[in-house]
């Protein structure tokens, strides 16, 4: 395995300690992982993870596929034993004794819902609610259906259902048990855009109500869209924070200006504004790397009307969750071609 | 965590729902019976009384019937495991507290029971149509040894061997269909002794009907310890060795 390439963000495990669990509480964590790793033989899944999750935060795993994002799910849920380091999962030590008291306090709920198609949507659930051995079964079972609006297809066999409501139908079944940590792995993957939409309406509405989410996709929008915090993740831990921090670590600040027609010397031009960095030419204008945009733009524009230029527009540029991570995996890609 | 039998009931009344709602199942639970109820019943009533000619006549019927608990928990237990991976749902069984001798158990029992009920009916039918129709002679024959002991004391043991057998070739199959194909032939190597027995060839008593009865439960103990320890969570889940 190659050593993983120095990242222009912070050492992820120091990011992590430095940041707050969301409810404000500290060293009490729903997930704490240290150095976790998984091999399977000579391949390595994931390796020397270590990250805290906070109670009631909507935590996003990111990586390409193949990145271990499943695998570290699963062993974070016991069903995979991991080669070597530690965890404490739902207030327990992640270990193979602990596995059924881990697994009563958390729900995962895989890609493919997993349901019994000859089975009516209260019979699937009433499945689960026996594992979990919850009291006030029918009561739970209510709340889970009215929690993913699907109350009125409860004596509905799951055959019968589209792929997006069977996807709720596991949602409610991941609910059932109050859990400590929900982890969903890819919980959009296949779905049509209506029903991406009521599961991230559904990932919201329990965000607020403090349900803990770690959430795996590949899926970026999704995940800026949701989470409080991402980790992104290539086998190693890459990055980690919150996605508008990320974006600023990896990214200098910059303005980008539209011009109707180019600057006959932009390199004076520019040069001449002392909160401008650097400058380069686009196909519409100009992108300049400022050290404060709020303070460079009036004096970029100020420039601009001295030349008589004609301007279109200068703006703040935006870099997207999707352009820290695909920066991150280049980076990965250019390390192993190395 | 202590084992839970709420837990093996909530798997055995799934089990027993999907059942009812599978065809192959319901076809499987109805033809077999079907099958082996009507070749005894014919031969028996249509029997010869001479000693040695209904002796093996009346050995091979309830030989038949006990092909029913062989092959009706085979075909159903192979599917148990590699069924529940094939459709997906066993990631989201096996992410529940459930602990993997509570798994085992209830999909044991969820093919046990209904097979158990099915011989025996299928037997106690057998019987009625016997005393209705049969020469008096032939029923007073099937009375008369430890055939009825025989067909009361290996149905269930049978049936175990097949259970334990199909969910071991489940556990480690990746195939349904050859995983149903195996478990069957898996399941028919005690048979063969209960078979010498009924045929005569093994001069057949109490003492040894019990003897090989033990033996047989024995080995379902065994089985059952056997299946627990293949019963890997990481390699069902990610088709991997650790």
């Amino acid at each position: 395995m190659t050593a993983p390439p120095a990242s222009q963000g912070p050492n992820p495990t120091e990011s992590v300690s430095a940041l707050p669990s969301v409810d404000g509480s500290k060293g009490d964590c729903a997930l704490g992982v240290d150095q976790l790793t998984k091999h399977f033989g000579d391949r390595v899944a994931f390796d020397h993870l270590s990250f805290e999750v906070g109670y009631g935060e909507v935590f996003g795993f990111l990586g390409p596929n193949g990145a271990g994002k499943t695998t570290a799910v699963r062993t974070l849920g016991t069903l995979i034993a991991p080669t070597s380091g530690s965890a404490v999962v739902a207030g327990i030590p992640l270990t193979l004794k602990n596995g059924s008291e881990i697994r009563s306090r958390i729900s995962m709920m895989p890609e493919s819902p997993g349901l019994y198609l000859r089975l009516t949507v209260t019979e699937n659930l009433l499945c689960f609610a026996g594992l979990y051995e919850l009291d006030d079964v029918r009561k739970r079972i209510d709340r889970a259906l009215r929690a993913v609006n699907l109350q009125d297809r409860a004596r509905d066999q799951c055959g019968s259902l589209s792929k997006g409501l069977r996807q709720r139908v596991a949602l409610a079944r991941a609910l059932l048990n109050d859990p400590a940590v929900l982890f969903l792995d890819e919980p959009t993957s296949g779905l049509d855009p209506v029903a991406t939409r009521e599961v991230h309406d559904l990932i919201n509405s329990l965000r607020s109500q403090g349900v803990t989410i770690f959430l795996t996709t590949h899926r970026l929008e999704e995940a800026e869209r949701l989470c409080d915090r991402v980790a992104i993740l290539n086998t190693t831990l890459r990055l980690i924070g919150r996605p508008a921090d990320l974006r600023q670590q990896l990214f200098r600040r910059s303005l980008d200006v539209r011009l109707r027609s180019p600057l006959d010397d932009p390199g004076v031009l520019f040069g001449a504004v002392g909160e401008v960095e650097g400058w380069e030419q686009t196909p519409s204008g100009y992108t300049l790397t400022v050290t404060d945009p709020d303070l460079a733009a009036p004096a970029v524009i100020r420039a601009l009307v001295r030349v008589d230029a004609d301007v279109l527009s200068i703006v703040e540029s935006h870099h997207s969750l999707e352009d820290v991570y695909l920066e991150l995996i280049d980076e990965d890609v250019e390390a192993k071609r190395r | 965590m202590s084992f839970s039998w709420t837990r093996v009931g909530a798997i055995m009344h799934k089990e027993l729902r999907d059942y009812r709602r599978n065809r192959f199942v319901i076809g499987t639970m109805a033809a077999v019976p079907a099958l082996f109820i009507i070749l005894p019943t014919i031969q028996l009533i249509a029997a010869n009384t001479t000693s040695r000619a209904l002796s093996l006549r009346i050995g091979l019927s309830l030989l038949y019937m006990l092909v029913i608990p062989v092959t009706m928990p085979s075909v159903v237990c192979a599917y148990s495991v590699v069924g529940e991976r094939e459709q997906g749902t066993l990631e989201p069984i096996l992410s529940t507290p459930i602990q993997r001798e509570e798994f085992l158990i209830a999909k044991a029992l969820a093919a046990f029971a209904p097979t158990l009920v099915i011989a025996y009916v299928v037997f106690g039918v057998f019987l009625g149509i016997a005393a209705l129709f049969a020469h008096p002679a032939i029923v007073s024959a099937i009375y008369a040894g430890s055939h009825v002991m025989v067909q009361l004391l290996f149905t269930p043991l049978l049936a175990g061997w097949a259970i334990w057998v199909g969910i071991a070739v489940s556990t480690r199959s990746t195939d349904v269909r050859v995983a149903q194909q195996l478990s069957v032939l898996g399941s028919v190597p005690p048979l063969i002794i209960v078979a010498l027995m009924s045929l005569n060839v093994i001069s057949e008593s109490t003492e040894l009907a019990v003897g090989l009865a033990a033996a047989l439960l024995a080995f379902d103990l065994l089985a059952w310890r056997a299946v627990a320890q293949m019963f890997d969570r990481e390699r069902l889940v990610t088709g991997r060795r650790r």
